[in-house]
């Protein structure tokens, strides 16, 4: 029964980084850059929500649509002060902006809601616990892995049948010839943050509805963990993000169950060390051809 | 034998990195003689040796080698428990008193056992390029955060007593490392000469390597990986070479700032530590040994300065991140900045060094 439990947490919590990895995915697969911000723009996204529960009395599928919106926005004009002045430039220089975006909204939100850890509010997803035979779980646990199946699905149909999708895939596979073929490559990868940043916010308040302690430094550590279950599963694709996110999530739960409490953080990123060792590429990643 | 052009440069360059050190330290020097330095400024010397000798390190590794190490402060705090453990040691077990000795001792074994631990990460993470790099330099940083989280270490009996996971320490020692406490009941011996030469030696490691032939070879790899390749340059052995000698002066960097307090606990060396020293190296410019000295100094005193500024003063080094980065950086702003100091640039110097 416990194994059970262990296991459906993990499901849980891995589906929360699912999530995360899809927003860190897509922007590595389309812009080629590790977007450090993402998990800063979970924490936003949290706010927003926690914000619009306590303090504006808002029901909370709207908090949540109001979340979305803000980190939709809130992606887009990252992308285009930060990121996009520095589409040609080298790596280095656009993952340091990245970082110091990261850093950024992190003290934004610190000069804004203040250091102290807020408890966020009860809401349908978190007020009620399921009994399942002998297994009792919270209602947050079921909402995340059934929001992460949704996700899945629907995102998977958005990129292999619409036409913003296709021209996402375009970009992705060579930015110079989608451009030749007519396609907006800045509007894509507008897109791409645009979606990212939304996911980010449903995972903010997933996030926030199973761990109900939000601050500023909130996003930074899933959103980490969130780039390894990436890596892990392939970066660039969204079944790896998925896959990855979800073995993530149970091996973190099941290091602390069963080793120690301390090292969970420390097996997850052996996990990852590991995974880049053996396979660079991820488990669904395809290997890239260098060219000169 | 006539000197090239570059070469002067270069000398050049290095007496006055040279030279404003030592100047700064006799004159540091003769204010704390005289006593007309102020009390937070002394306090802060030792630290600010510190944190020039982290931005120079980590700028070998960014600014020569190419490559983001986001866990470099991992290596400090390898550093300075190393340094804590050795010094406590040497006074419990072998009665060292003479503080000198001991402080030697403890930024050699910090800059060693940092050294190892930087060649065993290097290893496998060299082999990664860019993106993954950074990530799994900073996976490493907190790894080593989580486990001397988790670290017990006390001396006694004439001997050294570790525990891991659980406090399990025979009764009467005396306690080095303390799990999530840190290294308690340091006995602070660190002094501003020795990290005054502590900044000697990095500089001459640095500029002495830098343009050297292995220098070259790190350059070479940092501009074109695969030309450097196919010219024959070992990538892997000098990529490992700049990461590896960092490590180990980030590591003597540690011991010195460890053994300048009583405490030390593992939530100094976070990711923000190493966001912090990140920040010293591309404010100073990559590359650039000089400018990482002088913007490590200025960061580490202003916010002691300027009380008002350091509460912003995350947020004024986040803008400040993403500014000199898309100003460095961005070809439309670069070649607007190139025509308006064009005209008082002099002719000679548009042919001269090759970059």
């Amino acid at each position: 029964m416990i194994f059970l439990d262990n296991l459906i947490n993990g499901l849980s919590l891995g589906s929360i980084y699912a999530i995360i990895a899809l927003g860190y995915t897509m922007v590595y697969g389309i812009a080629k850059m590790l977007n450090f911000a993402h998990g800063d723009v979970i924490m936003i996204g949290a706010y927003i929500a926690f914000c619009g529960l306590q303090y504006w009395g808002l029901p909370p599928v709207v908090a949540i649509l109001v979340a979305m919106a803000v980190c939709t926005l809130l992606g887009v004009t990252i992308e285009g002060l930060a990121y996009r002045p520095l589409r040609q430039a080298a790596s280095l220089a656009v993952l340091i902006t990245a970082i110091g975006m990261s850093y950024l909204l992190q003290n934004i939100a610190l000069m804004i809601w203040g250091a102290n850890p807020k408890s966020f509010p009860r809401t349908f997803i978190n007020n009620s616990i399921l009994r399942l035979g002998g297994l009792s779980m919270s209602s947050a646990t079921v909402f995340t892995i059934l929001t992460n199946i949704v996700v899945m699905v629907v995102l998977n149909l958005f990129i292999s049948h619409t036409k913003l999708g296709k021209a996402m895939r375009c970009v992705s596979e060579d930015r110079g010839a989608a451009e030749l073929m007519g396609i907006k490559v800045n509007r894509t990868i507008s897109a791409t943050f645009a979606i990212g940043s939304a996911l980010a916010a449903i995972a903010g308040v997933l996030l926030c509805s199973s761990y109900p302690i939000l601050q500023p430094t909130t996003g930074s550590m899933p959103g980490i963990k969130a780039f390894t279950a990436a890596v892990f599963g392939g970066i660039g694709s969204i079944p790896g993000a998925m896959l990855g996110g979800v073995l993530l999530g149970v091996i973190e739960i099941f290091g602390k169950a069963y080793i120690s409490t301390e090292l969970g953080d420390a097996l997850v990123f052996a996990v990852l060390i590991v995974v880049l060792l053996v396979k660079p590429t991820g488990l669904l990643g395809k290997p890239v051809r260098e060219k000169v | 034998m006539k000197m090239t052009k570059a070469k002067r440069v270069r000398l050049i360059y290095n007496i006055v990195t040279f030279a404003l050190v030592i100047g700064a330290f006799i004159i540091l020097q003769s204010m704390i003689a005289n006593k007309t330095i102020s009390r937070s400024l002394k306090g802060q010397l030792v630290p600010i040796c510190c944190w020039i000798v982290m931005a120079v390190s980590l700028n070998l590794v960014i600014g020569i080698s190419g490559e983001l190490s986001l866990g470099h402060a991992g290596f400090m705090s390898v550093g300075a428990y190393t340094g804590a453990v050795v010094s406590g040691a040497l006074l419990n077990i072998w009665d060292i008193q003479d503080t000198t000795l001991r402080l030697v001792i403890a930024i050699a074994a910090g800059g060693i056992l940092a050294g190892i631990v930087g060649a065993l990460i290097g290893i496998p993470v060299l082999r990664l390029r860019g993106d993954y790099l950074a990530i799994v330099t900073l996976a490493f940083g907190e790894i080593i955060r989580s486990l001397v989280n988790v670290l017990y270490i006390g001396a006694g009996d004439g001997k050294l007593h570790f525990s891991f996971l659980n406090k399990e320490l025979p009764e009467g020692v005396t306690m080095l490392v303390d799990g999530a406490k840190g290294a308690v009941k340091i006995k602070p011996i660190s002094t501003f000469a020795a990290g005054f030469i502590l900044i000697l030696i990095t500089l001459v490691v640095v500029l002495n390597l830098v343009n050297s032939r292995a220098g070259r070879a790190i350059k070479a790899c940092r501009d074109n990986r695969i030309a450097a390749e196919s010219m024959g340059v070992n990538v892997t052995k000098y990529k490992m070479m700049a990461f590896v000698t960092a490590a180990v002066l980030a590591g003597m960097a540690g011991a010195l700032y460890g053994l300048n307090s009583s405490t030390v606990v593992p939530t100094q060396f976070t990711f923000n530590q190493s966001i912090n020293v990140l920040v010293f190296v591309v404010l100073g410019g990559l590359g650039n040994v000089l400018g990482s000295i002088v913007s490590a100094t200025l960061l580490t005193v202003l916010p002691e300065v300027l009380r008002a500024f350091a509460d912003y003063r995350m947020l004024v080094y986040a803008v400040v991140l993403i500014l000199v980065m898309i100003f460095t950086n961005n070809p439309t702003i670069r070649a607007f900045v190139n025509r308006l100091i064009s005209p008082f640039r002099k002719k000679d110097s548009v042919g001269g060094e090759a970059r």
